[in-house]
């Protein structure tokens, strides 16, 4: 139990602390150094525990369900491989964190920095401890994305863009190859869980899709691994800094691909295509990197190269996939990370100093900078390959693998050569490395005066040194446990017999060192004079670069083919593009029902009724008449509009539905008024519009008149043909029986909103919300159109009230022709408040067993108020109500949400509604489930939307007076001027 | 009661589409509206028309679910009624801005020839 626990802490801990890394101020360097190093030594503290567990090809496993229905569980597993890798991510990550206090200047941001770091360390993590293949891939993706910010660290920077773009649209393309593949391996495996894949390889081997499973993976594992022709993306990643290229592009990201491939060689290897194209690829990247990072005069540009090469190595072992080629590849990778990631820290180390990592400019540190010298050329020489030191092991083992028979076609037989050629041009780069960097006269034109970097800056390259060497010599001793166990959890029973030994007697594999070394030597020093010189690549591949090719692609791919396919089918104008759209669903629709053409109506199931006919008769007129109207007589199309909304909605109540019916009546008025108040700001058109009349307009409407035609004719018949056929059984039938036996209410149409489908309705009123706020923010930069500005002429002549008329002298002022008309009107409307609000209440409490609700209920309060501001003026209104729609809004939706959380207390899941019936005193029985008080969230977010709406618009008449009246005085009183204006940013400072 | 209810759904739909293509942003508003009083009828005609049966439903007992009309579409319309309301005032709102700032009422935002 502790062990799967710890399994939780190691997959979450980094992304807490993450979150609380980005929390901190800029400058906390040393808090988010002591927060970042805690996280990572919290994770090795954890792995301590799991080695016993994992030791014998043990694996911990803790599974949480995420969505069973799909098989989808959150599982978390560890063994032997992972518990390796995850030493590497936490232990190298600990070293990284201090590193980087000490690299980053003191105007990076750190929090930003850590943040990432962390995150990053965390995704690694879960992509290694995936015990579900999809989730696997989640986290790899995340890998992406934080690799992608993190190379974007110094986002100031051109280059560091571009690289963090590169990288991203590489990695993460593959990652979606990967995730098919995924989903393609776990259908042929059967089922999605790590362990069930790992055991099914010969289903999967044999099934139909393997080669597409392949494929696709490869892409995936090829495209982070960098190889080639993936390549390109790891050095523009350069322009990262140091630590994270130590981290990510050293010792961990680009380990995933090949984590992967070792992970998956028993389920997908073993057969030709594998063998072709997985040692195919790796001995190519291996050549490839060698000899370009041998002509790099960068110094970050060499290990990238050299990381790619030995990416390569390791690819290739797991191509070959014998046991001892997989126990090598295990090996390699550890080896590989502890030497690059402090030959990467020593390069920033050098750059930190100097100022530069060009090797044309360095030269003779090791007098500067003794120390680190040494340090960076044990971490080379281990890099060659000398003996002695870790890289030489493993390397061995390569070496060994590559000059064994395989399946003697002539890869396997070039194998050899390829391997000591790749060898030779790695001792040549790792002795460059050496030379030019450390050895010769002492650097003359550096930017910087050259001297020892801080202490805590070489700690963790002198930690990682020491590795090297203590593993170079007593390998047995230091990793033998550690590298046994990683081997049994991918080989199981058929791990091989190897040996850790230092000296297996003079075989083919020391030859093959030897030759390298030697011929290394001489190809250095033969090459050394030409190498600074020559365009940071040999001959033709100078020429060859994947960047450019890439960028060409990119540029096709989102530049030329879009703009050329906009040039075809685009269209700026709104009609055309709409028409299209019409088209398309028509069309569409009617290719799906084509077969049904012939389906005849079954039977009528209601008579005909004349008074229904009459009411639609009006309803059709009104839509013809809306139509008909709206381009020239706004005012007359929206009361048609409004007797079509009202015909529907006698509809509603005469078809059974009678909480449709009172919602679309409280609804309609409050549309109608909407449109009313806009109607105000839209100019009224006094001539007809030019051009009108001429052909290609008319054209046009007798085309939009077929396409709506055909429209309305198409979704009446649909309407007609679905009405005429008996419905059967529907999940109607499970909510009619249940309504009242499960959800305590016998309105099924409300406890449908406010319990079955709840979540559903909190969707809803949020995006209600949504709106009204939407609504306001657009209209508080609202400038009306010019011809609007000027009081229109119904109310010049009705003489409104002043506005500025303080209201304790209200009641002295002369009444107005305005005042005198609305007196009777208002007066009632004010009267009526109370008596609208008791039926909002009312309408609102009754919901859960008869027709009414929260929605009905809301936008009744709303009229209620809408009333209130009709009767009078706004300023009337608001000095007597305060109206604070959004914290109506707001409160609504904590209402709601909350009720939904309640649940949690008890137990059960988001939303889950309770019902029962409380006795109260004189009332009697009251129902008391907890969906009244959702609804009663429902309630106030509507109240608080359609208000918010409504004022909004409203005060548009008070702003335009405010505006009209500066106007006016700006030629009398330059200074009242600048009083007005601070009035208005103190109303928009207050809200509504 | 079938055949008038669809001939009603058409006319609805025909003269919102016929609307919402026109180049006036008014014009597309009113579309809008008709529209959906279409859309919400023909979602709610889904659940076949009865008279005198809402789905008010007794207290406990057996319940005969063919008795009582069909609450899903309902509960689909009564939420699609408040959002399309909330969708016509966004719509109002912008068209507003875009008279303000634009000057003319063309959903392009510019006077075009025909």
């Amino acid at each position: 139990m502790l062990g799967q626990n710890l399994l939780l802490l190691l997959a979450v801990l980094p992304f807490l602390g993450a979150i609380l890394a980005v929390t901190m101020p800029v400058g906390a360097r040393n808090a988010e150094v002591l927060l970042a190093g805690a996280v990572m030594v919290a994770g090795l503290l954890g792995l301590a525990p799991l080695a016993g567990e994992v030791a014998d090809g043990g694996v911990v496993a803790r599974s949480i369900e995420w969505a069973p229905s799909l098989g989808l569980d959150v599982t978390l597993r560890v063994d032997g491989f992972s518990w390796l890798m995850l030493l590497l991510v936490y232990g190298i990550g600990l070293l990284v964190v201090i590193y980087a206090r000490y690299y980053l200047s003191h105007d990076d941001p750190v929090p930003r920095f850590y943040g990432f770091l962390l995150a990053f360390a965390g995704a690694m993590a879960g992509m290694l401890m995936a015990g579900n293949i999809i989730l696997m891939v989640v986290f790899w993706e995340l890998t992406s994305l934080f690799s992608f910010l993190l190379i974007g660290y110094w986002h100031q920077n051109g280059a560091a863009r571009e690289g963090a773009r590169t990288a991203l649209i590489v990695t993460g393309a593959g990652g979606l190859c990967l995730l098919m593949a995924m989903i393609l391996l776990g259908h042929a495996a059967g089922s999605y869980h790590l362990d069930d894949v790992l055991g099914a390889g010969d289903r999967v081997r044999a099934h139909p899709w393997y080669g597409w499973i392949l494929g696709l993976f490869l892409l995936g594992a090829f495209t982070k691994s960098a190889q080639f022709p993936f390549h390109f993306w790891l050095p523009n990643a350069m322009a990262a800094p140091t630590p994270v290229s130590a981290y990510l592009h050293s010792a961990t990201m680009v380990k995933a691909g090949v984590f992967l491939l070792v992970r998956f060689s028993p389920v997908l290897g073993g057969t030709a295509a594998w063998f072709w194209v997985v040692a195919g690829t790796g001995m190519a990247t291996l050549l490839l990197g060698a000899v370009i990072a041998t002509w790099r005069n960068d110094l970050k540009g060499l290990l990238a190269y050299s990381t790619i090469s030995h990416l390569g190595l390791i690819t290739a072992l797991a191509g070959i996939g014998s046991g001892g080629a997989i126990v090598a590849a295990i090996f390699h990778i550890m080896n590989h990370a502890v030497f690059k990631a402090s030959l990467f820290m020593a390069a920033g180390i050098i750059d930190h100093e100097t100022g530069t990592r060009d090797m044309r400019r360095l030269s003779g540190l090791r007098h500067s900078m003794p120390r680190t010298a040494a340090l960076a050329i044990v971490a080379a020489a281990a890099m060659g390959g000398v003996p002695l030191l870790n890289g030489f092991l493993s390397k061995e083992m390569f070496f060994a693998e590559a000059a064994d028979w395989h399946n003697g076609t002539w890869l396997d037989n070039a194998l050899p050569y390829i391997a000591t050629l790749a060898s030779i041009f790695s001792v040549a780069y790792s002795l460059r490395f050496i030379v030019t960097v450390f050895f010769g006269p002492p650097a003359t034109d550096l930017p910087k005066e050259p001297h020892e970097p801080p202490v805590w800056m070489r700690r963790p390259v002198e930690l990682l040194v020491a590795i090297v060497l203590l593993v170079g010599l007593w390998p047995a001793a230091m990793i033998g446990s550690v590298l046994h166990s990683g081997v049994l959890a991918v080989l199981g029973g058929n791990a091989p017999y190897y040996s850790l030994a230092l000296w297996h007697g003079f075989n083919v594999a020391l030859m093959m060192s030897l030759t390298a070394l030697v011929l290394g030597t001489v190809l250095y020093f033969v090459m050394a004079p030409r190498l600074s010189r020559a365009n940071e690549a040999p001959g033709i591949l100078s020429r060859i670069r994947g960047q450019q090719i890439f960028d060409r692609l990119m540029l096709t791919l989102t530049r030329r083919w879009p703009a050329r396919l906009y040039r075809i089918l685009g269209s700026a104008r709104l009609q055309v593009q709409l028409r299209l759209i019409v088209l398309l669903s028509l069309g569409a629709t009617a290719a799906t029902l084509w077969g049904f053409a012939g389906l005849v109506p079954r039977e009528l199931l209601q008579s005909f009724d004349a008074t229904f006919a009459l009411l639609w008769m009006a309803g059709i007129a009104c839509a013809i008449g809306a139509a008909v109207q709206a381009k020239y007589h706004r005012f007359a199309a929206l009361a048609l509009l409004g007797g079509a909304g009202l015909v529907t909605a006698v509809t509603f109540a005469w078809l059974s539905a009678p909480d449709l019916a009172v919602t679309q009546i409280l609804v309609e008025i409050m549309t109608t008024v909407l449109l009313l108040l806009g109607l105000r700001w839209l100019p009224k058109r006094l001539r007809e519009i030019e051009g009108d009349n001429r052909l290609a307009a008319r054209r046009r409407r007798a085309i939009d008149l077929v396409v709506a035609g055909a429209c309305g004719a198409g979704v009446a018949a649909i309407a007609f043909a679905v009405m005429t056929t008996p419905p059967g059984a529907t999940i109607g039938d499970w909510f009619r029986r249940n309504a009242y036996a499960e959800g305590g209410g016998t309105n099924a149409v409300n406890v449908i909103l406010v319990d079955f489908r709840a979540f559903d309705t909190l969707g809803e009123i949020t995006v209600l919300g949504i709106v009204a706020l939407t609504c306001y923010a657009l209209l508080r930069r609202f400038r009306p159109a010019p011809e609007s500005v000027a009081l229109p002429s119904q109310q010049t002549f009705n003489e409104l009230p002043p506005l500025n008329c303080p209201r304790e002298r209200e009641a002295e002022r002369e009444p107005t022709r305005h005042d005198l008309m609305m007196l009777i009107p208002s007066v009632i409307m004010q009267w009526m408040f109370p008596l609208t609000v008791a039926l909002a209440m009312y309408l609102f409490l009754r919901g859960h067993d008869l027709p009414g609700g929260g929605f009905a209920g809301g936008v009744g309060f709303a009229i209620g108020l809408l009333l209130q501001y009709l009767a009078t003026d706004v300023r009337f209104v608001e000095s007597r109500i305060t109206i604070l729609p959004v914290r109506w809004i707001g409160l609504g939706l904590v209402i709601a949400v909350g009720t939904g959380m309640g649940s949690f207390l008890f137990g059960y899941p988001f939303m889950t509604a309770h019902a029962q019936y409380v006795t109260l005193p004189v009332i009697g029985q009251v129902p008391a489930a907890t969906a009244l008080i959702f609804d009663l969230g429902v309630f106030a977010t509507v109240v608080g939307a359609t208000v918010l709406i409504q004022i909004a618009i409203a005060h548009q008449s008070l702003r335009s007076a405010r505006l009209r009246a500066r106007e006016s005085a700006e030629d009398a009183n330059p200074r009242e001027e600048r009083e007005h204006r601070l009035e208005e940013q103190q109303q928009q400072q207050e809200g509504v | 009661m079938e055949l008038i209810l669809s001939l009603g759904i058409g006319v609805l739909v025909a003269s919102g589409v016929w609307l919402t293509l026109r180049p006036r942003t008014f014009q597309v508003i009113v579309g809008l509206a008709l529209l959906s009083y279409g859309v919400n009828l023909f979602i709610f005609a889904m659940g076949r028309l009865v008279t005198g049966a809402a789905p008010i439903m007794p207290k406990g007992g057996f319940v005969n679910p063919e008795a009582y009309a069909d609450p899903v579409p309902q509960a689909l319309v009564l939420t699609a009624i408040v959002i399309s309301f909330a969708t016509t005032a966004l719509f109002l709102v912008v068209i507003m801005a875009s008279r303000g700032l634009t000057g003319t009422d063309h959903v392009d935002g510019k006077e075009r020839s025909p």
